[in-house]
């Protein structure tokens, strides 16, 4: 995992080793388990402080669940989490409540995400008022971060969520995760149900707030344009596996993963010359219960040779470029792939 | 569904099981114990370890259960301790007679309830719906008994059109007597079902009827008799569900009305074993009916799930 | 607001109502008021209702008459007799005074039930949906057991073997009602709890208890108590139903069930009196129908 460490020297803030979950698949007279779902298989990255760590894939890669397992709000079946050097939950190490106090998550679901029965600023007033904080101080705190997401206290503290606009809602959401002073934020999909031009003015907020707050973002989005605007590096998501990371100008100019090329090539691009009239993924993820062996990818890579059925490639930096680790068998030379150690198909 | 079925069929198992242990259970806290009851208070205390040892009482609690429920699954519910006869005996006539009386205001409640429920719902917000709705309301407020003495009133008394009591000569009734006595019996006991199923149905018609594909399927100019039976199709499980409930009811149910009507069933049963504390016929009677709703219950979802394939799951 | 258009030109609501009217948000309760408010059906229920609760509580001041006290001189008179204009009943009692002190033991034998299995079953419903997992199965397999008696069937197993009176038909009530609100207090518990915000509450940090009162309970306990009071209806009929058995209230305590049973052989000579009791039970059980019904719309739950 050496090649997952960051341009940015010094210590990563969240160090993620090995995160697995599969979810069992139950059915039959006695409801016996009859296959997993590896939804995180062995996930490993590490997120510096200060920095936006995109993470894209499609839908069903596992991307929510990893948001939930750095946040235990589901339990991961094996791995570690690291903040600031400690490993989370372990011996010594911070607990989970400090864990969450410096952890926060945004939603994709504005309305799901806040309690229809709750005035707005009593929903931002939680977190601090469940860490201790008195009634009223909560309530201030809330009314300042209200403030700092644009919502004027005055008016919309007081008003209940469907008293809100879907961008509104998400602003009252990202104040919720802020209003307990944490150093990182996940944004699992945060703007992916609002409106383009909404999405955006929330977009540059989060921008803002992560300048004045000094925050740290996991973005997740399976918007690549969007995940190109906000990310400082970007990972890669493909049936629970990690196939790509690296600095999103870097991905972006020169992708090495197949994957992560098809990816790129479908994106809609207002550029002609960069316009493709060839399908580079087709047909659906395979079946999670069952994945392929070896390389994850395979059944849907035109490169895919023996060599990619019989191992499992692991996720290296390439030669040229320590921060940007790809897990193919193509990148890396001696693996047995034919265009091994090339730069892969032109 | 071979699958489905064979787990419900299995589910059914700690469900009965645990009927059994709440009807013992029921029974260890009754005031006084089944030898208190057959022997007079100033017996010498020799006789009564006699019969206490007779009866088995002398046993720990939990031996006692085991013994009990190995008797009721090879089909013995005890003896009567009043008449001195086999109660499962006296139970099976009984049920009988309640059968006659439950199936019937179970096909007439069913009928009259999805017939007045989809009718209120095509006719949604016109008086004939408010009329429909009032009498389902109506239905499902009314007690039952109270129904049965009013019926009594008008038919027996006012007009005595009618018997009011028992039913007749006993058997599977052929003539015209024996079912006379079977008219005002069953339709008290059919209002419960009808104002239950009449509600859902309507709620359920409504439902479908918002969706659009009914509007697309009368945009195609579909007769208005298709369109009718397709939301059959879609309300019938679920009216189907409630009616295998309500035909539970009904047997347990029967006991108010069985009173009203002095009918010899196995609600009159109950509450004679009740008056007499006759705790073997009481717990027999309570068993068989509560393993009758169990089963019930089990041949609903399963007919459910051969209509609506989403519930196998 | 009504207005002609000229004023709405020319009263421009201020800066400082406008700020009022949004400090005030519309909370969901507000919202629920206001729509049963215009349910003119509900409200008129709902006064009936008050109307019965009231006659019970003020019996003493309805009515001169004792409701214990027979006479063998005045025996099933008609209604419109002279000092009992509801007439006697089997043994002389006045109706009247029978029917308002009645409701006495039948609202209590109809409520009470109800609030016993609301605070059981609530809870171990609530409990079951929010923890889930091993407790969920657990609370709700066993209340499985007890769903596989009918209703009555259960309360009349446990007054008919542990014995007649008002503290067992309120504990075989009780214990009736508890399964189906396990089940509807469950099913709507779980439901809230995958709901993000309870996710986004737990990430935050918080404890359980702050958890569930802030952010579970004050979603679930509108339809769970909507449910509850449809409830009312059911155990008041299903009360007097143990008392026209015998298995409930004992004579001579006035109770329309007990009324009814005792006033049936009447049918033969006085059949309009011999029926009047079952109004009641009727009357009574519908207006909470009717209520819970209309409490239901307002709040739009499904159930």
């Amino acid at each position: 995992m050496s090649g997952a460490s960051s341009r940015l020297s010094g210590p990563p803030l969240l160090s993620v080793r090995r995160l697995t979950k599969h979810f069992p698949v139950r059915g039959g007279i006695f409801k016996r388990t009859h296959g997993v779902v590896q939804a995180v298989d062995a996930v490993s990255f590490d997120v510096q402080p200060g920095e936006t760590l995109g993470i894209v894939g499609e839908s069903g890669c596992g991307k929510s669940t990893t948001a939930r397992l750095l946040m235990r709000l589901t339990e991961p079946d094996s791995g570690e989490v690291m903040f600031d050097g400690e490993q989370i939950g372990g011996r010594g190490g911070p607990s989970l409540r400090t864990l969450r106090r410096n952890i926060q998550m945004v939603f994709q679901d504005s309305y799901a995400s806040l309690n229809p029965r709750l005035p707005v600023g009593m929903s931002v007033a939680y977190g601090p008022f469940a860490h201790g904080l008195r009634r009223a101080e909560a309530l201030d705190r809330a009314a300042t971060l209200l403030e700092a997401v644009g919502l004027e206290p005055a008016l919309y503290a007081d008003r209940y969520p469907h008293e809100l606009s879907g961008g509104q809602r998400q602003r009252v959401n990202v104040a919720r995760a802020l209003a307990i002073e944490p150093r990182v934020v996940i944004l699992d999909e945060a703007v992916s149900a609002l409106d383009k031009s909404v999405a955006a003015q929330v977009l540059n907020l989060l921008v803002e707030l992560k300048e004045r707050f000094r925050l740290t973002y996991l973005f997740i989005s399976h918007d690549l344009g969007v995940v190109r605007y906000l990310s400082d590096r970007v990972l890669v998501m493909y049936l629970g596996k990690v196939v790509e990371v690296g600095p999103v100008a870097e991905v972006w100019e020169h992708p090495r993963h197949p994957y992560t090329r098809a990816l790129l090539a479908a994106m809609p691009t207002m550029d002609p010359s960069r316009r493709t009239t060839e399908a580079l993924l087709t047909g659906d993820p395979p079946n999670p219960i069952n994945p392929p062996s070896g390389c994850r990818f395979r059944t849907r890579c035109r490169f895919a040779e023996d060599v990619c059925a019989r191992h499992e490639p692991p996720l290296q930096s390439s030669a040229d470029l320590r921060d940007h680790a790809i897990a193919c068998h193509m990148v890396h030379a001696g693996t047995g792939h034919s265009l091994a150690g090339t730069s892969g198909p032109a | 569904m071979l699958a489905y079925t064979l787990r419900r069929l299995l589910y059914g198992v700690p469900i009965l099981l645990g009927v059994s242990v709440i009807v013992f259970a029921l029974i260890q806290f009754a005031p006084g114990d089944a030898a208190s009851l057959l022997i007079p208070p100033e017996a010498p205390k020799e006789v009564v370890d006699q019969v206490r040892a007779k009866l088995g009482l002398d046993k720990p609690v939990y031996v006692q259960y085991v013994l009990w429920l190995g008797r009721l699954v090879r089909g013995d519910l005890g003896v009567s301790i009043v008449t001195n006869m086999p109660v499962a005996s006296e139970l099976s006539n009984a049920l009988g007679n309640t059968l006659m009386l439950a199936i019937p205001a179970a096909l007439l409640g069913f009928t009259l309830g999805v017939g007045l429920g989809a009718l209120a719902a095509f006719h949604r917000g016109t008086v004939l719906d408010r009329l429909f709705s009032a009498t389902a309301i109506a239905g499902v407020s009314l007690p039952h008994y109270w129904v049965g003495i009013v019926l009594v009133a008008m038919f027996a008394v006012v007009f005595n059109a009618l018997p009011a009591q028992g039913m007749g000569a006993p058997g599977f009734p052929r003539t015209w007597a024996q079912i006379r006595h079977l008219i005002l019996p069953v339709i008290t006991l059919s209002l419960i079902p009808m104002g239950v199923v009449s509600r859902l149905v309507r709620a359920n018609v409504l439902e479908i009827l918002s969706h659009e594909f009914v509007g697309s399927l009368r945009a195609k100019g579909l007769f208005r008799r298709r369109v009718l039976r397709h939301i059959m199709k879609n309300a019938a499980p679920s009216a189907l569900a409630l009616m295998g409930l309500q035909f539970g009811y009904l047997l347990a149910g029967s006991i108010l009305v069985e009173t009203v009507f002095n009918w010899p069933g196995s609600g009159g049963l109950l509450n004679l074993a009740i008056f007499r504390r006759d705790i073997p016929v009481l717990s027999g009677t309570i068993v068989t009916i509560a393993a009758i709703f169990v089963v019930i219950n089990i041949a609903v979802d399963v007919l459910q799930a051969l209509i609506d394939p989403r519930i196998r799951r | 607001m009504v207005s002609t258009s000229s004023e709405t030109l020319l009263t421009l609501p201020t800066p400082d109502a406008a700020l009022t009217r949004a400090r005030h948000g519309r909370g969901y309760w507000k919202n629920v008021w206001r729509r049963l408010a215009e349910d003119r059906i509900t409200i008129a229920v709902m006064l009936v209702l008050i109307a019965i609760i009231l006659s019970a509580v003020l019996a003493p001041y309805l009515t001169p008459h004792d409701p214990m006290k027979t006479s063998v001189f005045a025996r099933l008179k008609p209604i419109g007799t002279a000092g009992h204009w509801l007439g006697t009943d089997e043994i002389g009692r006045d109706l009247w005074a029978r029917m308002v002190y009645g409701g006495r033991l039948s609202l209590l034998c109809g409520v009470l039930p109800v609030a016993l299995a609301l605070v059981v079953g609530g809870t171990l419903g609530v409990v079951a949906g929010y923890a889930g997992g091993v407790v969920n199965s657990a609370i709700m397999r066993s209340i499985d057991v007890l769903y596989a008696f009918p209703s009555i069937l259960l309360a009349i197993a446990i007054c008919g073997i542990l014995g007649s009176g008002i503290r067992n038909t309120i504990l075989a009530l009780s214990v009736t009602f508890i399964p189906p609100l396990v089940r509807i207090s469950e099913a709507v518990t779980t439901q809230v709890r995958s709901l993000d915000f309870v996710e986004a509450a737990r990430a935050s940090g918080s404890g359980t208890a702050l958890l569930l009162r802030y952010h579970v309970l004050n979603n679930v306990l509108g339809p769970i108590l909507v449910y509850a009071t449809s409830l009312i209806s059911i155990s008041i009929i299903l009360a007097s139903g143990l008392s026209f058995l015998g298995l409930g209230v004992s004579p001579p305590n006035p109770e329309w069930g007990l009324m009814l049973n005792n006033l049936r052989p009447a049918i033969w000579v006085n059949p309009v009196v011999a029926a009047l009791p079952g109004v009641m039970i009727f009357l009574t059980s519908m207006c909470f129908n009717l209520t819970s019904d209309g409490i239901r719309q307002a709040m739009d739950v499904r159930l």
